[in-house]
């Protein structure tokens, strides 16, 4: 007999534990009929809240990117989307100054037009993508993701962008294709703090092969509606919601298939402190964050207790079985 | 010169420096009731008064060599309320750090403390600082004796090297140290200075004296 421990870092859910299937479709059917008036009009505004506390606000700043409603599981969270405002003046992209404050002051100067996407590699189809094709692939999908830095903090941001998998199958990896590695904008002429030594520049991120191939892993062109503000990463960035924020590299240039594992950036900055995962887990602390509470942004108030981290950042029914037996202690 | 003396010895010049010294403090409470700190206020207030306690050990270490180097002896007067800031700032910076990021739950701050090397740094840091602040009046002087209350004192060299350590660790994590690294060179620049005098003294001196003997 197989026994997985807790200590393994994956503890499924017991059978007992699982809605069966009948049920829990039965559920919806009544929600449904509640909101088509059978139970009243009362209880229909109560069912179709769901739909109502997610329509995101335009900020009006940028261009308008729409999405469609997204279908993948657990790709529109219901939690209380973050401030605009917070989301665009606390950014960590170090290429505009590593205080949180300096990208939404700096970034004004990155040119994002023209724009092309290399594509090389481990692929039957290698090509320089124009950003206007890229983003013509597929069906633009808005996505509430909830979004945890290594730091201790968090935000809820509504994503638009298309799953990175439409991509991937688009330019056809090799069998030998084993890692997808994100290669990030480095230019010293619009990008003023690529002087200083603190990351070997460019920053590069990288995601084994199913992890790329996941349905919730984002290849990202706006927020909020409208497309990418500079310092979130325009014109196209990926966000990767079980894992720690830097894993989501910011203005993409290329990405790389590859049979090894690619040395990524903070891995190369301290190898003890960031591992290639790096998946949200509160049970495996950085040396110098505490990473079982975090802090909302813009919610939880000064004086509010810090909230729970949740394993691969609540989204382990979708993604944990990627994991399934690996030690996440050893493999953070 | 004559000025400079009638300036700082005058009566107004403790209280004037004293206002001056809680201005960021004053700011940084201005800055909460006003909203404006930030995305984050809680890190804001733990980085804030962490930064403002490193300056005032800045500063008061310079005042030494401020005061030898510009042969005004009265700014002497100025150096122990300044380290009394230094204390302020730091309990600010740990009241922030356990009220803002731990809630006040003395057991997560323990194992807090206990887990992260970082923070015992900087927990050790303010505890050393502690008797220094408890004996800077006039009767403590007095009760302990000068030389020991002196060398208790030179803890604050010990203080300002882990509070060093503490802002290094704390930058390590994002590898960015350019701002570690000017603190560490300014305190350096002070230490370098200390010691420079102390040669002086302690070898230079007896041996201009035996030179002087034998010339005369």
């Amino acid at each position: 007999m197989l026994i997985k421990p807790n200590a393994s870092g994956f503890g499924h859910p017991g059978s007992s534990d699982i809605t069966p299937q009948g049920i829990y479709q039965g559920r919806r059917e009544l929600i449904k009929l509640m909101a088509t008036g059978a139970a009243g009009v009362a209880v229909a505004s109560w069912a179709g809240r769901e739909a109502l506390a997610q329509s995101v606000t335009k900020p009006g700043k940028l261009a308008a990117l729409p999405g469609a409603k997204s279908a993948v599981a657990g790709a529109v969270t219901m939690e209380k989307v973050t401030d605009y405002k917070d989301v665009t003046t606390y950014n960590n992209f170090y290429e505009f100054g590593t205080d949180k404050s300096d990208p939404a002051k700096n970034a004004h100067t990155l040119v994002t037009k023209p724009w092309t996407v290399v594509i090389e590699g481990l692929v039957k189809q290698p090509k320089t993508w124009a950003f206007e094709d890229l983003i013509k692939l597929s069906a633009q999908e808005e996505r509430i993701y909830r979004m945890r830095c290594v730091e201790g903090w968090s935000m809820v941001i509504p994503w638009v962008g298309y799953s990175l998998a439409e991509l991937i199958k688009k330019v056809e990896p090799l069998g030998n294709a084993k890692y997808v590695e994100f290669i990030t904008q480095a230019d010293p002429k619009t990008m003023p703090f690529l002087g200083s030594r603190v990351i070997d520049w460019p920053y590069v991120e990288a995601l084994r092969m199913d992890e790329a191939m996941h349905p919730l892993t984002l290849l990202t062109f706006g927020m909020y509606g409208e497309v990418l503000p500079n310092q979130n990463g325009a014109p196209v960035r990926l966000v990767v919601p079980w894992k720690y924020g830097f894993k989501s590299g910011k203005s993409l240039v290329k990405i790389r298939f590859t049979d090894k594992e690619p040395r990524t950036a903070w891995v190369k900055a301290a190898a003890s402190e960031y591992g290639f995962y790096s998946n949200v887990n509160p049970n495996v602390d950085h040396p110098r964050w505490s990473q079982a509470t975090e802090r909302r942004i813009g919610e939880d108030g000064l004086l509010a207790k810090k909230r729970k981290t949740l394993m691969f950042n609540g989204y382990e029914a979708q993604v944990g079985q990627m994991y399934a037996g690996m030690d996440l202690k050893k493999f953070f | 010169m004559i000025f400079r003396q009638k300036l700082l010895l005058h009566p107004a010049a403790k209280p004037v420096l004293f206002a001056i010294c809680l201005l960021p403090f004053a700011w940084l409470v201005y800055r909460v009731f006003a909203n404006q700190l930030g995305a984050n206020p809680a890190e804001t207030l733990i980085r804030t008064t962490g930064e403002w306690t490193l300056r005032f050990i800045c500063i008061v270490l310079a005042v030494t060599p401020l005061t030898v180097i510009s042969n005004t002896p009265m700014l002497l007067r100025f150096r122990r309320m300044l380290g009394l800031f230094v204390y302020f700032y730091v309990v600010t910076h740990l009241l922030s750090y356990s009220w803002f990021d731990m809630g006040f739950d003395v057991l997560e701050i323990a194992k807090d403390i206990a887990t992260r090397t970082f923070i015992l740094v900087g927990f050790a840091a303010f505890v050393l600082l502690t008797p220094l602040a408890a004996t800077s009046f006039n009767t403590a002087i007095r009760a302990m004796g000068l030389k020991r209350w002196r060398l208790l004192h030179q803890l604050v060299y010990v203080i300002s090297g882990l509070g060093l350590l503490h802002f290094f660790w704390m930058r390590a994590g994002k590898n960015d140290f350019a701002e570690v690294f000017m603190y560490a060179a300014f305190i350096a620049l002070l230490l370098v200075w200390r010691l420079q005098q102390f040669i002086k003294k302690k070898w230079l001196q007896p041996f201009m004296n035996a030179r002087h003997q034998l010339l005369k």
